[in-house]
């Protein structure tokens, strides 16, 4: 094999400027979600490709560096909001796992539809995202 | 509780004291703390005779599981006390004897007598309940205890294959037993015995009765020694001998002689009963006799002789059962009354003799007939035991196995008469086969006590030398055989006020009211058949005793591979080996046979489900109509798969798999699933990404570029699973009964939900429980990789910390 570092200068340009515009259609997913085609499970997935992007094109110290956050931590906090979020409707003395929803006037955004079940998504969509790079990430390692 | 249920259980809570017993006195015997128990239980007993003998019965309930209808009930009447009073005199006896037997030195008392008592409580509760459920649970327990008894010394390899052997046979018999029981509680409502009995008529019309009663008769075989289960008694001689004394000849195996007493008014009347148990009591009779006289050892010949005599007291009960089908009562009650004598002689005799046997093999150190000899001399009294109790097996005047002899011919001699499935023409074999089995009873027993007593004294053969036995050990058998003495003298003292309410109870509705049976029991009748009989039996006995030396020969004609010894241990070991063939065959270690397996089972049951329930339909209703992308993606789907199959290279198999992921994707976009083909694209990718790290990191030396062997069964059971899926799959979609309750989602999603996109208010709102345990599941998964990859376990088994990250 090929000791030598080849020269990926192309690669990890595009990289740059591509794994925002991934991360921003994935956060679009997500919010979407609700209303149309989307919602934590895909895009927790394209969260983690576009960090996968980022590790093909750096290493894994790299994007260690620039991401000091251990996966595993990340579904364990996925699962916990989700719980959370399905006991919290105790508090108003309902089943578990009961959502609401209500529209709201924010500044800036005007009138906004708010609902907990977007809560629960985001433990989705945290959980995807710690699963999908703890995965890859320890294969990586391996070896 | 009443002091009677106190009575049958207190050997099981004097067990539980005889512990600390043999711990902290250890100075005295622990055997004369256990002897008290059953002789204040048998002067317990003895005084309920009066009631037994006023013809009057003693019922006491305690609810045990009310709601089953089985409670712990108590019921006396003459046969529970016959027996009741065998168990606890003869306890005594043993425990007197076993004190002087077993040297507190040497022998794990504590163990053995609580063995012991425990099996002298079992035995008392299986004669005295009413319940049968009860019963079996005693009965279960006497195997047990007779199990552990048999196997006390048990690092003899001997002591261990014979208690397994008579715990496989009696507790088969048992679970038989256990079945009949439960036929007739299904017959009559009923776990009670009184309650059976009154029920006669339901039960002799019913589909049950023969199964019930061959099950139960099982029972009582097994139990009692009966050909050809009676295999496992000359085994169970590797007891201690006060063991073989008490279990093997006076109680247990006299369990199954109870419950066919018992239970005879239940069956008694129909004709399948008096042949089977009077067949197979004869049977055992001379099959018994006949093989103890080839036997060497003392106790081997004593187990035959018990199992030929156990044949007789059955036989003699079989055949008192003609009394219910003739209006003779007394003629053919006879027959019963002649068993339970015989019952309570036998049990006189042979303990005696048993004992005997074991001061024999105490005081020189063996048992085997051929290195003993000329011991009359040495141990007189022993002399007089033995002489007395062999005299008395033989038949012989003055001792009461004479007696009880004389009617057993009688009552074989009466059955005759019977003409039941026409026994006029086979009836006659009944007396000739006992006369038969009586003249090898007088042979053996004459072996028995000459070869022992007689003949020289061969001191350099002996491990000791010979003495006459402490007078502890002699008093046991002294008492016995004195009641075999006194018993021929006066017989009737026991006629009146043990055998006739006895045989009341075997037989209650031969009675009217107050009437009673009377016995009388007499020491010589005149010249009747069957005093010519026993002198027949002495002359001809007598004479192959003298010349048994010269026709021993024919023993050898019956060679060991026929022995139903052999049979047993072929079958056991053969069932072994067979189950271990049979788990070999199936159990192969091969993941792809268990698969098979499963995949057989399901076309096996989907498709006999299919076409026996009449489960397939084909409607075309309501289906839409197919376009041409369906059928272009169709065709891509089915040449992917067939690519994936028949690929040559594993990396092309890889691909054409991800070509099928990804037309499944196209299906969900044109089949209006935009959330499913998202996802489904991305999985697809993530998926195939790992497929092909597996197939890099494949091992290089075994690696080799194979293409698949085709195997027949392989493809019949694919194509069967394949086929059956999809008639279900049409069948299924051909008859739905209710609309779908997706219309209810589309309505409500965006009032109750606050969303549009149903599918995901679906799964984060109306079924945001599924989705929980599906995060749950994923996070399990990592958590699993992470922990396979980063926690190995070297090759000690140690687990090595999971590595550092760097």
């Amino acid at each position: 094999m090929n000791q030598e570092k080849t020269n990926d200068m192309i690669l990890q340009t595009v990289t740059k400027l591509v794994s925002f515009i991934i991360l921003l259609f994935s956060f679009y997913l997500f919010l979407s979600g609700h209303n149309a085609p989307g919602g934590g499970f895909v895009g927790g997935l394209i969260t983690s490709s576009s960090i996968v992007l980022l590790l093909l094109a750096y290493d894994l110290k790299t994007v260690k560096a620039i991401l000091p956050v251990n996966f595993i931590y990340v579904a364990g906090m996925g699962l916990l909001i989700a719980i959370l979020t399905g006991a919290g409707a105790f508090v108003f003395g309902a089943p578990f796992l009961s959502h609401t929803f209500g529209y709201f006037h924010l500044p800036f955004l005007g009138k906004t539809e708010l609902a907990t079940a977007t809560l629960f998504d985001l433990g989705v969509y945290l959980v995807v995202v710690g699963v999908t790079m703890t995965i890859i990430q320890t294969i990586g390692e391996e070896e | 509780m009443q002091l009677l249920h106190f009575a049958i259980l207190s050997p099981f809570l004097f067990a539980f004291f005889i512990p600390f017993f043999a711990k902290y006195a250890k100075k005295i015997h622990t055997g004369w703390f256990v002897l008290v128990l059953p002789i204040l239980l048998f002067i317990y007993f003895i005084r309920m005779l009066s009631i037994t003998m006023a013809g009057e019965t003693v019922r006491s309930v305690l609810e045990w599981i009310p709601s089953l209808g089985i409670n712990f009930t108590v019921y006396i009447d003459g046969l529970g006390l016959l027996f009741a009073l065998l168990i606890t005199g003869i306890g005594a006896l043993v425990v007197l004897y076993s004190i002087f037997y077993l040297s507190k030195e040497k022998e794990q008392l504590g163990p053995f007598y609580v063995y012991l008592l425990m099996f002298m409580g079992a035995m008392l509760g299986v004669v005295l309940v009413d319940n049968v459920m009860v019963l079996y649970m005693f009965w279960e327990l006497t195997s047990l205890s007779s199990f552990l008894l048999i196997g006390y010394w048990y690092k003899r390899e001997k002591s261990r294959y014979g208690a397994t052997k008579s715990l496989l046979i009696t507790v088969f018999g048992g679970l038989c037993m256990l079945g009949g029981f439960i036929l007739l509680y299904i017959i009559t409502d009923s776990f009670s015995i009184r309650e059976m009995i009154n029920q006669v008529h339901l039960i002799a019309s019913h589909d049950f009765f023969i199964p019930a009663m061959i099950l139960i008769l099982l029972g009582a075989f097994t139990k009692s020694a009966q050909f050809p289960f009676y295999i496992w008694l000359p085994d169970a001689m590797e007891a201690p001998t006060p063991v073989s004394a008490y279990l093997h000849s006076a109680t247990m195996v006299k369990a199954g002689i109870y419950v066919i007493a018992r239970f005879s008014p239940v069956f008694a009347f129909s004709s399948e009963w008096f042949w089977i148990v009077s067949l197979t009591g004869i049977i055992t009779m001379v099959w018994g006799s006949f093989h103890a006289v080839k036997q060497t050892d003392l106790k081997a010949i004593l187990a035959f002789s018990t199992v030929s005599q156990l044949g007789m007291v059955v036989s003699m009960l079989g055949a008192g059962a003609a009394a219910l089908h003739y209006d003779n009562t007394e003629y053919y009650t006879v027959a019963t009354m002649a068993a339970i004598f015989h019952l309570i002689n036998h049990a006189t005799f042979k303990g005696s003799l048993f004992m005997a046997a074991g001061i024999i093999d105490h005081e020189t150190g063996t048992r085997d007939i051929r290195r003993l000899g000329g011991l009359m001399a040495i141990m007189p009294i022993t002399f007089t035991i033995s002489l007395i109790g062999t005299f008395s097996m033989a038949g012989l005047p003055p001792f009461n196995g004479f007696l009880s002899k004389e009617m057993f011919f009688t009552s074989m001699l009466r059955v005759t008469h019977v003409d039941l499935f026409n026994v006029q023409t086979w009836g006659v074999l009944f007396p000739v086969l006992a006369w038969i089995g009586s003249v090898f009873t007088f042979i053996y027993s004459m072996k028995l006590l000459f070869q022992t007593f007689r003949g020289t004294y061969q001191p350099d053969k002996l491990e000791k030398k010979a003495h006459e036995a402490p007078i502890g050990m002699l008093i046991s058998p002294v008492i016995l055989v004195a009641f075999a003495v006194s018993l021929f003298f006066f017989p009737n003292i026991l006629s009146y006020s043990v055998i006739e309410p006895a045989v009341s109870s075997i037989y209650p509705t031969l009675l009217d009211s107050h009437e009673k049976f009377h016995v009388h029991i007499s020491q010589w009748h005149g010249f009747t058949a069957e005093v010519f009989m026993t002198l027949g039996i002495i002359v001809i006995g007598t004479a192959g005793y003298l010349t048994l030396s010269k026709w021993k020969g024919i023993y050898q004609l019956f060679s060991e591979k026929l022995t139903l010894n052999r049979l047993y241990d072929k079958l056991t070991i053969g069932m072994e080996k067979g189950s271990y063939q049979v788990t070999k065959r199936y159990m192969t270690g091969f993941l792809r046979d268990y698969l098979l397996y499963v995949f057989a089972a399901f076309i096996i049951l989907m498709g006999s489900a299919l076409v026996f329930k009449g489960g397939f339909s084909f409607s075309t209703e309501g289906t839409a109509k197919i376009g041409v992308y369906e059928i272009i993606l169709s065709v891509v789907m089915i040449s992917a798969t067939a690519a994936t199959v028949f690929a040559k290279s594993r990396l092309t198999a890889i691909i054409s798999l991800g070509v099928v992921g990804y037309t499944l994707a196209l299906f969900f976009v044109i089949f209006r699933a935009p959330d499913l083909a998202l996802t489904q694209l991305v999985i697809e990718t993530i998926s195939v990404a790992l497929f092909l790290l597996c197939f890099y990191h494949l091992p290089k030396l075994r690696w080799k570029k194979k293409t698949r062997t085709f195997r027949l069964n392989n493809f019949i059971i694919s194509l069967g699973v394949g086929i059956i899926v999809t008639l279900l799959g049409i069948a299924s979609s051909s008859q739905r009964t209710k609309d779908s309750i997706a219309s209810f989602f589309t309505k409500h999603s965006h009032d109750l939900g606050g969303g549009d996109n149903v599918v995901n208010v679906i799964l984060v709102d109306f079924r945001g429980f599924d989705t929980m345990f599906e995060i749950t599941v994923l996070t399990i998964a990592a958590l699993g990789i992470y922990g396979m990859i980063k926690t190995k376990v070297n090759e000690e088994g140690k687990s090595v910390e999971p590595r550092e990250d760097k």
